[in-house]
């Protein structure tokens, strides 16, 4: 019982990091119809920054410092290889991040060199007694963060103009430029968000360990996440997000009793949630079904 | 047929068939004849280490066809191509195997066997894939078959009685024909040159094929699912089931590029189809031109030859290292020009290579002027 609850918390503390990643890409989706696969270059470069920052300013400096200059690289890139791109398929600005994605890798990845590098965090891989069970202190604090990011979140879109203006713009692009919204800064604003989300998850996902190339696969996680929450749905994206940590961390912890399927399954896991739940509901679980007109 | 034109009428065309035609034009039957000697000359040309990589380019050429008619001519997103060469790699190396090994070998060493169970295999996988696709459009599908290129990698590196395990690998499969080996150097000609020989004819067979099949009844079922799903599916395209033949034939032509792939280098492991890969497929057809047989084998060829071109311009850029621990050296170059040019490609010219020689070939047409 204390395993199945420790492995639960677990599941928390992960499937936090990939509920933020998972925010970062559907707000992308929902600005720009575009899933933006430079989600973990951006989240690498953010882990990066912080591990060179955190020993100059301390890590609680170093987080938002790293968070927007990730942000601002995000402002970059959608400025020069994404923005002429608008009206082209979707498929082709997709591929073009696969792009912005290798290349900007391959820059952190000479940052990262040979040295073993950490982000600094005060955690570590401390405690926090819970009653009977024990809870990993950077797990709970990735979920006390991932809760605020998500209340900042959804409070910035229900209550500020900036927000209203999104909203808007995910509805219909023209109808909300005729009414004046500058549906460029809203491109803008949505990379810049999700450059910043990736950056605060991948130093959560690095809490507590060291920061190395292999980094970015966390990422990847987040598009199984993404597809099972509905390209298109911010809820959809937290609780698929946490459903998949959950998962991920039980199969991590039980599969050890099925020995055909071979170490490691919790990895794919996602990826095989995501094909299950893709066969029953093609557009996710909370995702706006396409209608077609002919 | 081309006899019944007036002269210099090039692009008079009297008959479907005519319009249909693979070569249509003097020109291009003077140019593909030509590059056919000159293909099959290379052999006395160049030395063995740049056949043995052309070699590869002819191989790799086969597999960017097979992504290129599911992504250039059906429209349908895979990144998951490296799941598909990895299977046609691990079946043909899995029947061709020694039986006595230290992996599973069923010891049939024939190409004209394991080539094609290969690609059979693939296709199989594919046409299981295929559900999905046909339920799925755009970036979902890109999404799952990414997904695909992890299990398989997962599987890949579990299953050490037929892969070899992860780091460790497998020998690749053996290239006989009818109990004669095909590449050995004996007094006729050296290894890499029968290799070069063979990959470059098994290539012009597939992309004869697969130029045969984009002007078929199939082809024109794929572009009209590529240019608008609907609108092919109102006129009667029966759109699961050529879902499902793209995938197939584009997972047969991975499965057995997949298969020669590693014949060359003779070893391989699990952790070469990983996502990379199927990176590098997406690039070669999209560098090369979506859509066009011949762009797919021009992309092959540049992505493949790319890794020794940047070793070649290093000379000239002294700053770049070629040790992999210094910062930058020629491995980190490479990576990033994949990435730049993939996104320089697809923002000034979408058409790729094909589309560089389309423009040369117009302004040619048309000189001195301008239009």
């Amino acid at each position: 019982m204390t395993e199945l609850i420790e492995s639960l918390l677990r599941g928390l503390g992960t499937g936090s990091v990939y509920a933020l990643l998972a925010l970062g890409f559907v707000i992308i989706y929902k600005a720009t119809r575009v899933i933006s696969f430079a989600q973990p270059a951006f989240m690498l470069a953010g882990v990066v920054a912080v591990t060179y920052l955190s020993p100059a300013v301390g890590f609680w400096a170093a987080v938002p410092l790293a968070a927007a200059g990730t942000g601002l690289l995000a402002l970059g890139v959608e400025r020069t290889a994404v923005r002429p791109m608008v009206g082209r398929p979707a498929f082709v600005v997709a591929i073009i991040t696969l792009g912005v994605d290798v290349a900007v890798r391959v820059v952190v990845n000479a940052f990262i060199g040979l040295d073993v590098r950490h982000v600094g965090d005060p955690w570590q891989l401390r405690t926090l007694p819970l009653g009977p069970v024990q809870m990993q202190q950077r797990h709970a604090a990735a979920v006390v963060a991932a809760a605020l990011l998500v209340a900042a979140l959804f409070a910035f879109f229900r209550f500020t103009r900036t927000g209203l203006a999104m909203r808007a713009a995910a509805l219909d692009q023209e109808a909300a430029l005729a009414h004046g919204v500058s549906v460029g800064a809203v491109f803008a604003i949505s990379w810049a968000l999700a450059g910043g989300l990736a950056a605060v998850a991948g130093t959560f996902a690095a809490a507590g360990g060291s920061v190395d190339g292999g980094l970015w696969l966390v990422a990847l996680t987040a598009l199984p996440v993404i597809i099972l929450g509905g390209l298109d749905s911010l809820p959809g994206a937290v609780i698929g997000g946490l459903a998949v940590g959950v998962l991920q961390e039980l199969v991590a912890t039980y599969a050890n009793d099925v020995a055909w399927l071979g170490g490691n399954i919790s990895v794919i896991t996602p990826y095989v949630l995501m094909l299950v739940v893709l066969l029953v509901r093609p557009y996710g679980l909370f995702g706006t079904r396409e209608v077609e007109r002919v | 047929m081309s006899n019944s034109r007036p002269r210099g009428r090039p692009l008079l065309r009297t008959s479907y068939a005519e319009d249909l035609a693979l070569l249509d034009t003097p020109a291009k039957r003077w140019w593909t004849a030509a590059l056919l000697v000159l293909a099959l000359s290379l052999p006395f040309l160049l030395t063995d280490d740049l056949l043995q990589l052309l070699a590869v380019c002819c191989v790799a050429a086969i597999g960017a066809i097979g992504l290129g008619l599911v992504t250039g001519y059906a429209g349908q997103v895979s990144l998951g191509h490296a799941f598909f060469l990895g299977i046609g790699a691990y079946t043909a190396a899995g029947l061709s195997g020694d039986p006595d090994g230290r992996v599973i070998g069923l010891g049939v060493t024939d190409i004209a066997l394991w080539l094609p169970a290969a690609g059979l295999v693939a296709a199989l996988a594919g046409v299981l894939v295929a559900p999905l696709a046909t339920r799925l459009r755009g970036l979902y599908l890109a999404i799952v078959t990414l997904g695909l290129v992890f299990i398989g990698q997962h599987v890949f590196n579990e299953w050490s009685a037929l892969t070899g395990g992860a780091g460790v690998g497998r020998p690749a499969a053996t290239l006989e024909f009818l109990g004669r080996p095909l590449a050995v150097t004996d007094a006729v000609a050296t290894r890499d040159q029968k290799l070069y020989w063979l990959m470059l004819v098994l290539l012009l067979v597939f992309a004869v094929a697969a130029r045969n099949l984009a002007r078929s009844r199939i082809g024109r079922a794929f572009t009209a699912i590529r240019d608008r799903d609907i609108a092919a599916g109102v006129i009667g395209v029966n759109l699961p089931r050529y879902k499902t033949v793209a995938f197939a034939v584009s997972s047969f032509y991975a499965g057995c590029a997949g298969a020669l792939l590693y014949t060359v280098t003779g070893f391989f492991d699990p952790g070469s189809f990983s996502l990379l890969l199927s990176v590098q497929y997406i690039a070669m057809v999209l560098i090369g031109g979506a859509g066009t047989i011949s762009g797919a084998i021009a992309g092959a060829f540049f992505i493949t030859l790319l890794p020794r071109l940047t070793r070649e311009l290093q000379a000239w850029v002294p700053f770049v290292s070629t040790q992999p621990n210094e910062v930058p050296n020629v491995f980190q170059v490479e990576t990033i020009l994949y990435g730049v040019l993939i996104i320089v490609f697809l923002i000034f010219e979408p058409r790729g290579l094909f589309g560089l020689w389309i423009r040369a070939r117009n302004y040619w047409k048309a000189w001195p002027f301008s239009y």
